[in-house]
This record gives C-alpha cells, sequence and structure tokens, in this order.
C-alpha cells in the first residue's frame, strides 16, 4: 500500500487543525489501511496503521524473537554432550540459527519503531513474553530429537501461515525463518528414528522424550479458541489467518502418522481418527498447567530467565567496550586506521 | 555380554599423529566454543562463535576421518591419546580469554594451513578449504582484540590479562609435529610478528619471556594435557560411552 504514508500523519499535531479535520484524516488513514488489508496488500514500516495493530505486532514479533533466544538454551545444554560428531555438528547450526532467527525477528520489530536493547529489556524484566515450550527440561538426548520433531513442528505450523501476514517485514522474516525450521525438523525426525531403530534403551529414551513433550507441543497453539483474546482482532487484521484450535487440529493431523512412521507411540488414550469429521481426535489438554507455566511457574521458567539475563549482564563490559572502541575511532574508520 | 569397546582404539601410530594432532585442535577447540552457546554478549557473537565452532567441528571430523573412525576417536580415546595443544583445552574464561585463545590460535592456523596448502602433500586439499575458513576466524579475533583492548579501562585490563594468560601456551605451537611438511621457525616468525602487531595496535603489552617453557613445549602433542581437559572428556563422551556400540 502506497496512498497515505507515516508522513503524512504528522500534519495532525499541527496547531489550529480542528478535531473534526484530525477525526476526518484518521478515518481517511483507516479507510486505505482497510481496504490494503482486505485487498491482501502488504502493510509497509512507512505506511500508516492503527495504534493497535502496530501495538499487537510488535507484542507478537518480539514473543516470537523471544522465543527464538530462550529456545536456544535447552538444545544448548546437549552440544557439549552430543553422542557423535555428526549430531553435534547438526545441533550447533541448528543453535546458530536459532540466533539468527531472533536477529530477523528483532530487525522485523524495529521497523515499527521499537529497538532491540528495548525489547530484550523487556524480555529480562518479564514484561514480554516467550514461548511456553522452553520451560520445559531436556533431560536425555532424545529430547534434542523430540523437540526437532515435535516443537519445531508446531512451530512451523504456526509459522507458514505468517509467510502470508498482512504486515510486509513480518511475513518475510517467516519466510526465511520457515526455510530453516523446516530443515531442523526433518533432522529432529530423522534424529528419533535413529534412536526408535536403534538398542532398547535408545528406544526408551525416544519414547520417554515424546511422552514428555507431547502436550506441551500442542500447548504451543496457544489457549481454546473460547480463552484467546487476542484472536478475533489479530484475524481481522490478517496477522493471523487461522485460529489456534485448527492449527493445533493440523498439527495433531499431521503428527499422527509420523509417530506411526516412527515406531512411537503418542501419550493420549482418546488419540482416534474420526471419520466423520476426517481429523484425529485427541483428548483434553491440562490448562491449568498451561496458565501456571505461562504465569512463570514452569519446571525452568526462573533458569531460562535467569540465564538469559546473566548472559547480558556479563556481556555488558563488552558491549561498553565495542561502543567505547566505535566512538574513539568514528572520524578516521575501521580501529583507527585511515580509511583508503 | 561383550566388553564395552572403550579401550583406547588408537595406535600411537606415528603416520596417524599428523592428523590427531590438526584434527584434536580442531575438535578440542570447537567442544569450546559449544560452551558459548546461549552465553555470549551480544546475539551476533552466538551467531560467530557458534559459526567458527562449527567450522572447526568440521576440519575435525575430516582430519581424525584420515585416521580412523571420527566418533571412535572423538569419544572413545582417554586423555593421554589426545595429540591437541594445551592451548585450544585452556577453559573460556571471560570473552577476553576465548578472544586472546582464538588469535593465538588462529593466526597459527592461518600460517601452518597456508604452507600445507601450498604444498602437495595429504593435507593440501583440506588446508586449501581450511584457509578460507581460519582466515576469517583471524580476522574476527583481531577485531575483537582491537575493540576489547582500546575499548574501556575494564575491557583493556581483561584483554591484557587474557593475552598474559595464555601466552605461556603458546611455544607449543611451534614445535614441529613429525609428518608436517612445514617451515616452522618460519611459521614462528611469522606468528609472533602478526600477534606482536595486533596486540600493539590493540593498546595492549606483548607478554615478556620465553613462549616456549621447559614443561609445556611439545606435551599435549605428546598426551600431556591440563587438568581442566579431563572434565572436559567426561562431558563430551559420557552419553557415547553409556552406549556401547550403538548409532545415532
Amino acid at each position: 500500500m502506497t496512498a497515505v504514508t507515516a508522513g503524512t500523519a504528522e500534519t495532525t499535531g499541527v496547531p489550529g487543525v480542528s478535531d473534526a479535520a484530525v477525526a476526518a484524516e484518521t478515518a481517511a488513514h483507516e479507510a486505505v489501511f482497510d481496504a490494503a488489508v482486505a485487498a491482501d496488500e502488504r502493510i509497509e514500516p512507512r505506511d500508516w496503521m492503527p495504534e493497535g495493530y502496530r501495538a499487537s505486532l510488535v507484542r507478537q514479533i518480539a514473543q516470537h524473537a523471544h522465543s527464538e533466544i530462550i529456545g536456544m538454551q535447552p538444545e544448548a545444554n546437549w552440544i557439549t554432550r552430543a553422542p557423535s560428531l555428526r549430531r553435534k555438528a547438526i545441533l550447533m547450526a541448528k543453535v546458530q540459527d536459532e540466533a539468527g532467527h531472533g536477529l530477523y525477528l528483532y530487525s522485523a520489530a524495529e521497523t515499527l519503531g521499537t529497538s532491540r536493547d528495548e525489547l530484550l529489556d523487556k524480555l529480562h524484566s518479564g514484561r514480554q513474553k516467550y514461548s511456553s515450550i522452553f520451560n520445559y527440561p531436556t533431560l536425555t538426548w532424545a529430547d534434542v530429537g523430540a523437540i526437532g520433531w515435535l516443537v519445531d513442528g508446531a512451530a512451523i505450523t504456526n509459522q507458514v501461515p505468517l509467510c502470508r501476514c498482512s504486515y510486509g517485514p513480518y511475513a518475510r522474516a517467516m519466510v526465511r525463518v520457515c526455510k530453516e525450521e523446516s530443515f531442523h525438523q526433518r533432522q529432529g525426525y530423522e534424529a528419533l528414528l535413529a534412536l526408535s531403530r536403534g538398542t532398547e534403551a535408545q528406544h526408551a529414551m525416544a519414547q520417554d522424550a515424546v511422552d514428555r513433550w507431547w502436550w506441551p507441543s500442542l500447548m504451543m497453539f496457544g489457549p481454546p479458541d473460547d480463552e484467546s483474546t487476542h484472536t478475533a482482532q489479530a484475524m481481522a487484521w490478517k496477522i493471523k489467518r487461522h485460529t489456534n484450535d485448527e492449527l493445533r487440529q493440523r498439527f495433531v493431523d499431521i503428527a499422527v502418522p509420523q509417530a506411526e512412521a516412527l515406531g512411537l507411540t503418542l501419550p493420549d488414550p482418546d488419540l482416534r481418527w474420526n471419520e466423520e469429521r476426517g481429523h484425529y481426535d485427541f483428548g483434553a489438554i491440562d490448562w491449568t498447567e498451561f496458565w501456571d507455566v505461562l504465569k512463570g511457574n514452569g519446571p525452568c521458567n526462573d533458569q531460562r530467565l535467569s540465564r538469559r539475563r546473566q548472559a547480558h549482564e556479563d556481556g555488558a563490559w563488552v558491549r561498553e567496550a565495542a561502543a567505547a572502541h566505535a566512538e574513539k575511532h568514528k572520524d578516521t574508520g575501521k580501529h583507527g586506521e585511515a580509511q583508503a | 555380554m561383550t566388553a564395552p569397546a572403550t579401550s583406547p582404539p588408537v595406535s600411537t601410530d606415528a603416520a596417524a599423529l599428523p592428523a590427531l594432532a590438526l584434527g584434536d585442535d580442531a575438535l578440542v577447540l570447537s567442544h569450546r566454543l559449544g560452551e558459548w552457546a546461549g552465553h555470549a554478549p551480544v546475539l551476533e557473537e552466538e551467531v560467530a562463535l557458534a559459526n567458527i565452532a562449527l567450522d572447526l567441528l568440521g576440519q575435525a571430523r575430516l582430519l581424525l576421518s584420515m585416521a580412523g573412525d571420527e566418533d571412535e576417536l572423538a569419544y572413545l580415546r582417554e586423555e593421554r591419546s589426545f595429540r591437541n595443544l594445551q592451548l585450544v583445552e585452556q577453559p573460556n574464561g571471560d570473552f577476553a580469554h576465548t578472544i586472546a585463545r582464538q588469535l593465538y590460535f588462529s593466526t597459527y592456523q592461518t600460517l601452518l594451513y597456508g604452507e600445507l596448502a601450498s604444498g602437495d602433500g595429504a593435507f593440501a586439499p583440506l588446508a586449501a578449504k581450511a584457509v578460507k575458513e581460519v582466515a576469517y576466524h583471524q580476522d574476527h579475533a583481531e577485531q575483537w582484540t582491537l575493540r576489547l583492548g582500546d575499548g574501556t579501562d575494564e575491557s583493556h585490563r581483561r584483554m591484557q590479562a587474557g593475552i598474559d594468560a595464555l601466552w605461556r601456551f603458546t611455544g607449543e605451537m611451534f614445535k614441529p609435529v613429525p609428518g608436517l611438511d612445514a617451515d616452522w621457525q618460519a611459521i614462528q616468525q611469522r606468528w609472533t610478528a602478526s600477534v606482536t602487531s595486533v596486540v600493539e595496535r590493540a593498546t595492549l603489552t606483548v607478554p615478556q619471556g620465553p613462549q616456549t617453557g621447559a614443561w609445556t613445549a611439545g606435551a599435549g602433542r605428546e598426551g600431556l594435557h591440563t587438568e581442566s581437559f579431563g572434565r572436559m572428556l567426561a562431558e563430551m563422551q559420557h552419553l557415547h560411552r553409556s552406549h556401547p556400540g550403538a548409532s545415532w
């Protein structure tokens, strides 16, 4: 969309412009915005947008970025113990990708007028959240595979529709993120398959991991539709394209045959194919646990956040040094050497 | 039940030494850098340190495969059979300490691989690929040495401390590795000139005293390591050793 830009919106603050004129202008902006969303056009950073839309996107993109950063911890927990050099290389590459995804997403959020420092500050002070899934511990090597298969699988189910999100920078970040995530998911699945087909002890390790990660993965889609406060507005703005329950169902339908192919069971006695619906029925999610984890009372909430704060605090002197060095040498180019 | 295959499978075969020496250097340093994941001072360094760790792990896999089975060599040898330099096994310490280790080692790798790449020995193809990676590692280490040395008072102090603390482990790098055809004296001279230049530009002081102490010279290459190395291996090898014969 191009018709009305943020530049023209500045005139609303000019003294002498009547309230009626301001209201008329806002209405005109809104009409252009609504038409763009209706026509599936992309909203870009310089376009006018409702404050609610901006705030909603900042919240969602920031939470997404924070999830990438906090999500490095449960997996990094196994880098130094990975059981083969090939698996170690795959895991290191994955954790590196997650840091990269965090960087893309913070950049996307910054196009909305916030800054990475501000967002990190909100993460560290608990004012912004990250995905509840990363508050669960990685207790065995098989957890790394289960995270790849289930957690990344759930993330992809959520994120693929975001590639068509109405906000351009977010949609474009998602295209890049989804490509890499799909790769990680296949690798996770393949790691679990190796375990499932391995020794008895390896198979048991894989089954135990799937038993522990299945329900938390279903919770990644968020509260049920009748309790999701943001869904209706986010769908009207085409930030979201599907409801939480729709995506959760889609994920279950994909995961069940994958579990069968893996030779592993899913920990849900109520899970069965429903011919009439053409979907799998599944058991009730423990929403008390979900809300508990979200409120900070999950198994690793404290540990994840303090680790992140610690890394940030321990790194303060490094960031200060980089800033001081850049300031000293800003006139002479890199490190004080005359520029060619 | 058959006995687990945990005895050192590697011969002290002299022919394997060069591949093990270079491979173990890369493997061990990669592991140390992997410990930084989730702890780096800025997100960009999460990416950079993991990137360097991955390059090194890639080198290690190729090199160890030249000497035998990469996983057997990595996971089933005991401390006394590893041939890496003591420098690369040193704990990460703070960011400056890690950067000092990177500066010393990446400069060495650049010079050594540069020579190997231009020769026609068994390591030439690998070195030709690795020189591009290690040039990037060296640049990264130099940039940070300059930023930290010539940054704030605190960063200057920490960078100098890292440079000083690791200096005693640098002499070992220039002891010839039998089977690696390189001009070790020239490497030492060029290494010293390069590191001195960076350290001085970073407003830091090159440590005084001999690089080559009676104890450290050749120690890692002969399987004589520092105390923290055994713990590192315990963590690295535990899972693999717990499931003898399993594949992953």
